[in-house]
């Protein structure tokens, strides 16, 4: 089950390979944030070095796949042909509190309308491409109830 | 000697190419920069050929050594282009010809940008390619593409945190509008905004209507600087440069939408250096031209520089506070990117010149200081303020 209409370009990991454990996490269903072997920090999106102790000791680490709505868009007008008949559609900013705070991009799955409360709890669902090519998976959002 | 910019540079000249719809200019990109040039020259009383130096930003595409060979430019002595920033460079691109004057690097510095994008492709369309790597992976295959949809995420936040109701947004796109039915230049000139116009405008991606967005067009624009000795023979009464700053704050560039203090413009360390700089605050201010590439980056920008209180923008964001020539904050006299033309804000800066002059179409009387805001929220951000003699 795709949220977006098919079309749109299918992630790959960078040529570098700097996100390519995220990637393939991903594809087994775990979600993965970049975190410090030296200082702790997490960060994201991936990069080659601590921005805080600067150490290169970096490891892509999993973590529960619940966040919260930091901020959110819905889009309406579509600028790559593939959503010309999509209509609206939700992006969310989702955050990791106990990931010191970062953030990731994904959509809201659920009625495009539906009202968003930023600061709502959210749970990561896996969708996956495996019969494309090149396969690919991405990471979306749904709404949370912390008491179900 | 005090390591300042303050009154040590002036424009003497400005021109533009006629602004056209996007894809509609008649000429390439490079002749129109070429044209935008001679233009400032003229109106700066001088010979292009005695220019030597460029400064342009956002990678723009006509090469320095050919606009010198171009103009047969005697010798060229300064080729200088902003790093990174898109429309955020525009001030600061100001700001390094005035630093290659002050510091003896140059003598005659012209400050362009040149746009065709019917010959180069638009901005704001998605990638149309099979696959996507980088940092664009984490993005673009949740259909998060375009600049449009990369702001709209900070000012929705922005927004939430202090309160802010669509119809503050909605005032600065009619004071631009209002503004750009004095203006013959103006793309939007003879097409009136109302409030009801605007609500009844499509969503673009929420919170921005479709006026809530910069236009597209071609064209290209110029201004000419000179040593403030220099200037105080010109034509023109000189309008000096009091102070520019440029950058951004603390991770503002952290990958896929990380940076710490997310809900912001990015004015909010560069506005404290501008203001020092310059030696005057937001009160002195008579007139703000202020970047629209999105009303919220306007309105998070205003608040930045200082102008209005985060929590406070309900109530001084309506249309008669930002109007010439008796609102509190005259706002984009000129009409602005969104109703005058996109000519990557460098129409903004020329407006503020106007303004010091005199001739803007939406002049506000007795103009000494007069701002510029570029590229709100597209890092490293710049900002500028002019001033007439009486400020020196
Ligand atoms: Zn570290």
């Amino acid at each position: 089950m795709s949220y977006l209409k098919p079309g749109l370009p299918k992630p790959v990991p960078a040529r570098d390979g700097l996100d390519a454990p995220f990637w393939a996490a991903a594809a087994q269903g775990i979600l993965t944030l970049q975190r410090c072997n030296a200082c702790g920090r997490w960060q994201w999106g991936p990069e080659w070095i601590c921005h805080h102790c600067l150490s290169d000791d970096l490891a892509f680490e999993a973590v529960e796949p619940r966040g919260r709505i930091y901020s959110y868009e819905r889009v309406w007008h579509p600028v790559h042909p593939a959503l010309k008949d999509q209509g609206p559609y939700l992006i969310v900013l989702v955050e990791f509190p106990d990931q010191d705070g970062v953030r990731m991009i994904g959509n809201l799955l659920g009625d495009p309308e539906q009202e968003v409360i930023i600061g709502a709890p959210v749970k990561a669902v896996f969708e996956h491409h495996p019969d494309d090519d090149p396969p690919y998976t991405l990471v979306q959002w749904t709404a949370w109830n912390l008491n179900a | 000697m005090q390591r300042s910019l303050r009154g040590r540079a002036a424009v003497i000249g400005i021109g533009e190419t006629p602004y056209y719809k996007r894809g509609e200019a008649p000429e390439p990109e490079f002749k129109l920069a070429l044209s935008a040039i001679v233009a400032a020259c003229e109106d700066a009383g001088i010979s292009p050929k005695r220019l030597d130096g460029f400064a342009s930003y956002s990678n723009d595409r006509s090469d320095p050594s050919r606009l010198a060979a171009a103009l047969g430019i005697d010798e060229l002595r300064f080729a200088n282009m902003q790093w990174g920033g898109g429309g955020g460079g525009g001030s600061a691109a100001i700001a390094n010809a005035a630093a290659a004057i002050a510091s003896g690097m140059a003598e005659c510095v012209v400050v362009f940008r040149a746009l065709a994008q019917g010959q180069f492709g638009r901005f704001g369309q998605g990638p149309r390619r099979n696959v996507i790597a980088g940092e664009m992976a984490h993005a673009v295959p949740y259909g998060l593409m375009s600049p449009a949809q990369m702001f709209a995420m900070k000012v929705k936040r922005f927004m939430h945190e202090h309160g802010v109701e669509q119809a503050a947004l909605r005032s600065i796109a009619l004071a631009c509008y209002h503004h750009a039915q004095n203006n013959p230049r103006a793309v939007m000139n003879g097409r009136p905004l109302t409030e009801e116009k605007y609500d009844a405008s499509r969503w673009i991606v929420e919170p921005f209507h479709l006026f809530d967005c910069c236009l597209e067009n071609d064209g290209a624009a110029a201004m000419v600087l000179v040593s403030a000795e220099r200037a105080a023979e010109a034509e023109h009464a000189p309008c000096y440069l009091l102070g520019a700053a440029a950058g951004s704050h603390h991770r503002a560039g952290a990958p896929v939408h990380n940076a710490p203090d997310y809900a912001t413009s990015a004015f909010k360390t560069i506005a404290p250096r501008l203001y020092a700089m310059a030696g005057v605050g937001p009160g002195d201010v008579d007139v703000l031209q202020s970047y629209e590439n999105f009303t919220g980056g306007v309105l998070m920008s205003i608040v930045e520089h200082g102008f209005c209180e985060a929590d406070g923008c309900n109530e001084f964001f309506v249309k008669e506070n930002l109007v010439a020539p008796g609102g509190t904050l005259p706002l984009n006299t000129s009409g602005g990117n969104l109703a005058e033309c996109y000519m990557h804000g460098l129409g903004l800066n020329i407006e503020a010149v106007r303004q010091v002059r005199g001739v803007s179409t939406s002049q506000v009387p007795g103009v000494e200081v007069s701002m510029v805001v570029s590229g709100p929220m597209v890092t490293p951000v710049s900002s500028c303020i002019f001033g007439s003699g009486a400020t020196l």
